[in-house]
């Protein structure tokens, strides 16, 4: 029988629920609210529990709740539906299809209103790998099915523990995602049928592998300041803390169209609607760089904007990286992006100020560093039972109070993050996009280009920046043309290596290949002697090639002019350099 | 049957607390005492503890007043007959009018499937260069004006208001100076668009309550102009009012506060507002056009900075003039590409010339000798604030573009704007 209780308090979004049999942390209830012979269930979470009175995050509007109302508890953790099917989709936090939501209520989210993740009409086409008698255990393949350019796994599910034993597998043919498909039987003799769906408790890890391996690879995204000088790696983890305005969604939205990954998550979560609408409407048009289908095709979205419940938004970043895990499971690499994970830790912060727990810095609570490190660490390069590997890369933007990264939530994210792209004001108000802070950022992975060079250029990048800071105070008459010409040089290359064209097809996405064409000549441009003795002619020079190279930067690199417009830079430089 | 309870345990603030039972969250009560009635809100539920926040304050209820709980949440009236029409926060007449009372509508209403959200493609043309040019309006976005106080924000609003080609317009004042809303009202009849306009005013002087209600109001009304097809522009202002009345509320319930006093859920609340922006497929559109005052002229200060995570861009409201570096339009792209094709590169160039300018005046201040590139940025900069940033001037974006190109070509070499050779071919004007 399922456990029941009562509502005995309203606060916010926080019910507290006197119920009379067991229940457990973090499982699901369902708050009802009778209206008009009819019975609203409202989704919700235990939270804590309190002798027989339990606190319940509701992820919806909780107007209209009574005291006395009734709860009825699920028995279940707040799970994923896992299967084939979750391409192209865009969910809610709690993995509503959305689309399919809007032919049902139109224009408005109507509270209450559930549907299946998963569609139970689609037919998928399932091929059996599996034979009986085969012993398997978690995450080993039964059969595959086609979704669109991936093998889909079907796969022994999650929860299961031991080894079981293949008894039936079905034939190859159309099976929707909840028909049975195979009979494993236990170590005990006890049968199991599986279907092609699973479900999996978001704020578990799925750890159905065989070992976690160091990230190594390059993932590239093409953004030039990124793959040279602040890389990230396959199941690597960074984030991009930066002030409103300064580009975070621009330059997560470059990387999440081409970086070298198969599979895109995307957990939109709690910011602005707009740019998911962005994203929904331009995906399906834009072609995916590396399959030629387009790059809805690739992705998942996880969409829990600002205005939508605030509880919701807390359980998005979990079902996206549980999604994300869930393809890793294949041998795929899955990049998942969240965006802003600030707004996940301020939905802690509502939680914890209900539950009126003791609050830690700037009112967040105690346990958000811990809650931030376990995220972060669901990341990372494995290795499969079959031998193949697979990679969850998470790249989070944070959104600093005030700009300033000196907050709870970029300093806890910083000690668990292998690479740190730190946005700046004064860039993006000067337009250098995207803004990534040349001298502060930091990357922990390997860059497409010999460590060595990167950095020589990163320390006359450095000089040259003391040297303008030096240059407000002395003035330019004041500093010795050496040195001068190292600000100019530093200057070149923040304006034709670092700041990328998002709006120019071709400089927005500069390939790995490219990349190490451009280094080669800006470090020739940067590493030269030049015998200019006059100020005004060395920036003059200076101007005349960062034109050529913004020129250059914005030519296809199949035509005829892309080496013509190379050549042209270098002889610049060759016929100014001693 | 609505039962009547006599017996107020708790009197704090604006908010009182009585045993009652069968009542729902947020439904609405009528508090009547010997000082005069008012509605109130159920914003706590503890057993049969009920927790309300009296809209017209607390000031004067007796531990004996009236309860009535009326069954149905906070709901105000819509038709035409609004149109022309003033209100105060809890929607009763400010004007001479009489009071609505028919077709009611809920407000604080769901949020907007983003699936049914489409791609804003509208440019509001203003005719004010610093928008139209470096950040254009954009139909269906939300744009706060960040400014201290003191800078003409009311007044650069009531211009954009009348010049913006919109249906409707609505204003929701919030701790408004009694005079600012003459103004206001003035300004828009003057012109005659006071026929098209709402107004929701909360004065200073007016009870604190009303002050949070009045977004919900603005924007639950023009989201029902929106949805029969009409193009509304909501004007809000001031936003840092409505999040000091909610700091006001939050301290006074012992709520822990998150930064400097305000709620940690000041982030969603101003989302839950600002996200009603919208362009309806099929119908109208919603567009926010907010001020939000800046205290001590500080960004970083909780209220603009979480505005500026939530809205699609700001103006900063300067010395009387929209400060080019900060400002920024987010959906700008989503029109800029369409209107010529020099646009986006005048946009850019001119700012990033603007920037060398500043640094050089910077330079100039200190007492540095000016190099001949010195000079030259002077005089730019020196035109780009006369011609381009004065908020007087009033020019439609292709003269704008024009002036731009000639105020480059006065003032450099081809080479020296940084601007892609193709577009120099076409564009600089020939000596």
């Amino acid at each position: 029988m399922e456990t029941t209780g009562k509502i005995a308090g309203v606060n916010g979004n926080m019910i507290t629920v006197a119920f009379d049999r067991a229940v457990a942390q973090n499982e699901v209830g369902y708050a009802c609210i009778e209206q008009d012979g009819k019975t609203l269930r409202l989704m919700s979470e235990v939270v804590r529990i309190r002798g027989r009175v339990a606190d319940m995050q509701v992820f919806e509007d909780t107007r209209d709740l009574e005291i006395g109302g009734q709860v009825v508890f699920t028995g279940n953790l707040l799970a994923a539906e896992l299967g084939p099917g979750l391409l192209k989709q865009i969910y809610d936090g709690l993995q509503n299809p959305l689309p399919q939501l809007a032919e049902q209520c139109g224009f408005f989210l109507q509270r209450g209103t559930y549907l299946n993740a998963l569609d139970r009409k689609t037919k998928w086409s399932f091929t059996p790998v599996a034979k009986p008698g085969d012993r398997l255990t978690a995450a080993e393949t039964i059969g595959t099915v086609p979704e669109g350019i991936f093998k889909h796994r079907i796969m022994v599910p999650f929860a299961f523990r031991g080894v079981y034993t293949v008894k039936e597998v079905a034939p190859a043919g159309e099976y929707t995602v909840d028909q049975d498909i195979a009979t494993l039987t236990d170590a005990n003799g006890k049968d199991f049928k599986v279907q092609m769906m699973q479900r999996w408790p978001v704020k578990l890890p799925i750890t159905c592998f065989a070992e976690r391996l160091k990230p190594v690879d390059t993932m590239t995204t093409r953004v030039r300041p990124v793959d040279t000088f602040f890389p990230v790696a396959l199941g690597g983890t960074y984030c991009i803390p930066g002030p409103f305005g300064a580009g975070k969604t621009v330059l997560q939205q470059i990387m999440s169209r081409y970086s070298d990954v198969d599979i895109v998550v995307l957990a939109a979560c709690g910011e602005r609607a707009g740019e998911v609408v962005e994203t929904l409407r331009e995906f399906p048009e834009l072609e995916d760089p590396r399959t030629g289908k387009t790059l809805m095709d690739r992705t998942v979205i996880i969409c829990n904007t600002s205005s939508m419940p605030v509880a919701a938004r807390e359980a998005s970043v979990y079902t996206a990286v549980t999604i994300a895990s869930y393809y890793r499971q294949m041998g795929l690499h899955v990049l998942m992006l969240a965006d802003s994970t600030s707004r996940w830790a301020q939905a802690l912060r509502e939680l914890s100020g209900r539950l009126e727990e003791i609050p830690g810095e700037e009112a967040f609570p105690a346990y958000l560093e811990s809650l931030i490190a376990n995220f972060y660490e669901r990341a990372g390069l494995v290795r499969l039972k079959d031998g193949t590997t697979g990679s969850v890369t998470i790249g989070g933007t944070v959104s600093p109070a005030g700009g300033n990264f000196d907050e709870p939530v970029t300093q806890a994210t910083l000690k668990v993050v292998g690479a740190f792209h730190g946005l700046s004001r004064a860039r993006s108000d000067a337009r250098r996009f995207p803004a990534i802070d040349p001298l502060d950022s930091w990357s922990k992975y390997k860059s497409v280009i010999e460590h060595d060079r990167v950095e020589r250029l990163r320390g006359i990048l450095r000089h040259g920046n003391d040297v303008a800071q030096m240059m407000k105070v002395v003035g330019e008459e004041g500093t010795s043309n050496q040195d001068f010409m190292t600000y100019l040089k530093g200057e070149l290359l923040d304006a034709v290596y670092l700041q990328q064209n998002a709006f120019n097809d071709v400089d927005a996405a500069t390939p790995a290949d490219r990349q190490r064409d451009m280094f080669a000549v800006v470090e020739k441009a940067m590493l030269a002697e030049y015998p200019f003795d006059d100020k005004a002619v060395a920036r003059k020079f200076f101007q005349g090639v960062t034109q050529a190279f913004i020129d250059w930067n914005q030519t296809p690199a199949d035509g005829e002019e892309y080496g013509k417009r190379r050549d042209e830079i270098l002889k610049l430089v060759e016929d100014a350099a001693i | 049957m609505q039962k009547l309870y006599h017996s107020i345990d708790n009197i704090a603030g604006s908010v009182i607390t009585l045993r009652a039972d069968g009542v729902k969250y947020r439904e609405l009560a009528e508090v009547a005492s010997r000082n005069g009635s008012s509605l109130a809100q159920v914003i706590k539920l503890d057993g049969d503890r009920v927790t309300l926040q009296v809209f017209a304050g607390a000031k004067g209820i007796a531990t004996d007043a009236q309860v009535r709980f009326l069954g149905r949440p906070m709901r105000v009236p819509f038709s035409d007959a609004l149109l022309g029409r003033s209100f105060t926060g809890s929607a009763q007449p400010r004007d001479k009018g009489p009071a609505l009372t028919d077709n009611l509508i809920d407000i604080g209403t769901p949020s907007v499937n983003p699936a049914k959200r489409i791609m804003p493609r509208n440019m509001v043309r203003t005719n004010i260069p610093m928008i139209d040019v470096f950040n254009s309006l954009v139909e269906s976005q939300k744009l706060p004006i960040f400014a201290r106080a003191g800078e003409p924000y009311n007044a650069l609003l009531a211009r954009i208001a009348l010049q913006a080609e919109v249906d409707i317009i609505i204003l929701g004042g919030m701790g408004l100076k009694y005079d600012d809303y003459l103004t206001f009202r003035d300004t828009l009849d003057e012109s005659g668009a006071l026929s098209r306009t709402v107004m929701f005013v909360h004065t200073a002087s007016d009870p604190i309550v009303e002050c949070t209600l009045v977004p919900d109001i603005s924007l639950a009304t023009a989201e029902q102009f929106a949805l029969k097809g009409k193009k509304v522009l909501v004007l809000l202002t001031d936003m840092t009012s409505f999040a000091d009345a909610m700091k006001e509320i939050a301290i006074t319930m012992e709520q822990i506060p998150s930064n400097r006093g305000y709620p940690g859920d000041l982030y969603s609340q101003l989302a839950s507002r600002y996200e009603k922006a919208v362009d309806f497929e099929g119908a109208g559109s919603i567009t926010i056009l907010a001020v939000t005052t800046m205290p001590g002229d500080d960004v970083t200060h909780p209220v603009p900075d979480n505005t500026g995570y939530i809205t699609e861009g700001q103006f900063y409201l300067r010395n009387g003039r929209i400060e080019p570096f900060g400002s920024l339009s987010r959906l700008k792209q989503q029109v800029n590409k369409n209107t010529r094709e020099d646009h986006r590169t005048i946009m850019d160039a001119m700012i990033k010339l603007y920037a060398s300018y500043k640094e050089t005046l910077e330079k100039q201040s200190m007492g540095f000798r000016m190099s001949e590139w010195d000079n030259k940025l002077l005089k730019y900069g020196d035109r780009f604030e006369k011609e381009m940033m004065d908020l007087s001037v009033n020019i439609p974006l292709e003269k704008a573009l024009d002036l731009g190109w000639q105020i480059l070509a006065d003032c450099f070499n081809p080479d020296e704007a940084g601007i892609p050779s193709k577009l120099t071919a076409k564009f600089w004007p020939k000596a």
